[in-house]
């Protein structure tokens, strides 16, 4: 499992760069992890980061594309121009979670 | 009389009709079923109904034949689900109250949930499958098929049956092969998906094989319109795929009773325990079927381990004990290939598909993720399976809800992770 150091702080990955522990999460982690996608969070970002952690808490899976614009309020054309190619894998791993997986 | 209330007599419902009658004393409870449709469809069959395979009438029966005896049936579309009262409200005002009560209302194709999709063009060059009607009107667009760009696309996932479009893809390439049409015809498959399938093992596979039959693939699309004038799917970063033909998945949404009902979530799925199918917001709601948010595929063969387990646990619920009985989210899925061959898959929860012999080891007969003529037939068997063995309730010999690992080849990187 590889570690690095981000902002300071040593984070444990997956093979993809997903963090494998939330708690060494915290926002100049989240700075750092958006930088490597070549993103400078606004705060138009982190609505959509705060949504995913709120979610992520609450039923333990990164909310699609769909609940964050239903539930959350994001518009699916923002969610693409804050996080280009791949918004929901993007901002899951920004957000410190796992890569979203979808069902079979 | 104590009753219990099944909402929806396709798949799921109609076997959890079938098993409780059984099990529940008739002088005690009454079995109600409630559904708005007077067929029940074998919705697998209309993969095989645009390329002639299956008619009308081998995936349709009247509710009259399908609907196990002892059962107080009513045709009535749910307006609502009244939770905190313990009742049912349909259309015509009657209230049915019920002491338990099992959600059963699958899913269905929601077109008009993407912008331009239900259009002039709506059943002339953009068609789906996973309706009776669809699979209808597709059947005659085929019919006049020149040649052509012919996409097939999902919008969205969760769908049901998530291999049901490969399987189209790979039919539709033979199906055009025997036609003299395969060297008219571009096939492209746009998925939103980062591969032809969510799990590594059978993704490789699966891509090899459309690589095979050159058939492109556009994935990681997600779709934001179509554009009827210029004939092509937009995705939310503006990349377009044009079409003479496309055959999409519209996204899969749950009743909208469900909605009405303040029971679902974004796309009217049931929170539901995967484990035990006891709904999350109410401790005499289940759910089975379509119904749920379990995270395993949306699959007759699921609702059919599900209804082991659930039948189980409402056993258990009647009699005040814990819910005893665990469901680990067992698929087993034919994917047909095409030419009289089909591939078969089984999971779960925890296990992603993998190659190997089903359901024995090395006896099989089947194979596992391997192209073979016995899984062809297996699949073709199945619709007679359906109706006579799983309706009704019946048990599948050697096939149980808990996914055997015999037989399986198990990748030793995944033993480790298990152990
Ligand atoms: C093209 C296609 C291919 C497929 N192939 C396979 C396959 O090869 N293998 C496999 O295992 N599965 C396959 N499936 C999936 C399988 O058909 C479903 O997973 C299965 O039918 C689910 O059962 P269910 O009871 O949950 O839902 P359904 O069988 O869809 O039943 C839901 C019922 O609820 C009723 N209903 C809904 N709302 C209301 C309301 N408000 N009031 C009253 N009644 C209502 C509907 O009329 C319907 O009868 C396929 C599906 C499709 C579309």
């Amino acid at each position: 499992m590889p570690t690095k150091t981000l902002a300071g702080t040593p984070v444990d990955t997956d093979d993809e760069g997903y963090l494998v522990n939330h708690s060494q999460w915290n926002k100049d982690v989240a700075a750092a992890l958006a930088a490597e996608e070549g993103i400078t969070l606004t705060d138009g970002h982190w609505k959509v980061l705060d949504f995913i952690d709120t979610d992520f808490k609450e039923r333990s899976v990164v909310p699609g594309m769909r609940r964050l614009n239903k539930v959350g309020n994001i518009p699916t054309k923002d969610l693409y121009a804050l996080f280009p190619d791949g918004p929901i894998k993007k901002a899951a791993r920004i957000s410190g979670y796992p890569k979203p997986v979808s069902c079979v | 009389m104590k009753t219990l209330l099944i909402l929806g007599a396709g798949t799921a419902g109609t076997i959890m009709a079938s098993t409780l009658r059984n099990k529940l004393p008739k002088g005690e409870w009454t079995i109600t079923l409630v559904d708005r449709a007077p067929d029940h469809y074998y919705q697998p069959g209309y993969l095989f109904m645009p390329f002639g395979i299956y008619t009308e009438n081998d995936v349709r029966r009247p509710m009259t034949r399908t609907v196990p005896r002892g059962i107080d049936y009513r045709e009535a579309d749910v307006d609502r689900i009244d939770a905190a009262a313990n009742r049912v409200l349909l259309p015509d005002g009657t209230e049915v109250p019920y002491d338990v009560l099992i959600i059963a209302t699958g899913v269905h194709p929601a077109p008009e949930q993407v912008e331009g999709m239900v259009n002039g063009d709506w059943r002339k060059n953009v068609h789906e499958f996973y309706t009776f009607e669809g699979a209808k009107a597709l059947t005659e667009r085929l019919k006049s098929w020149q040649g052509g760009r012919l996409v097939v696309h999902i919008c969205e996932m969760p769908i049901k049956c998530p291999v049901a479009p490969l399987e189209f893809t790979f039919l539709a390439d033979a199906w055009l092969q025997e036609k003299g049409l395969r060297e008219k015809t571009e096939i492209v498959y746009v998925t939103p998906m980062s591969g032809a399938f969510t799990k590594p093992v059978a993704s490789g596979i699966l891509t090899r094989l459309l690589d095979e039959k050159r058939i492109s693939v556009v994935h990681d699309f997600a779709i934001a319109r179509v554009d009827a004038e210029k004939k092509s799917i937009v995705s939310w970063d503006e990349k377009e795929v044009p079409y003479d033909l496309l055959v999409t998945v519209p996204p899969n949404m749950g009743a909208e009773m469900i909605d009405r009902s303040g029971l679902g979530d974004e796309l009217n799925y049931v929170p539901t325990d995967k484990h035990t199918l006891q709904c999350k917001a109410h401790a005499n709601i289940f759910v089975i079927g379509d119904a749920t948010d379990c995270p395993t595929s949306k699959a007759g063969s699921v609702a059919h381990f599900e209804s082991e387990v659930l039948t189980e646990n409402i056993l258990h619920f009647i009699a005040g004990q814990p819910l005893r009985s665990r469901f680990d989210g067992h698929a087993n899925c034919f994917i047909e290939s095409g030419h009289g061959k089909a591939f078969l898959l089984d999971f779960n929860y925890d296990q992603e598909p993998v190659t190997g012999t089903f359901p024995l080891p090395a006896l099989g007969p089947m194979r596992l993720l391997a192209e073979s003529r016995l899984n062809h037939l297996g699949k073709m068997a199945f619709r007679w399976v359906y109706w006579n063995i799983l309706l009704p309730g019946w048990p599948i010999p050697l096939v149980g809800h808990k996914m055997s690992l015999r037989g399986k080849n198990i990748p030793p990187k995944e033993i480790k992770a298990a152990a």
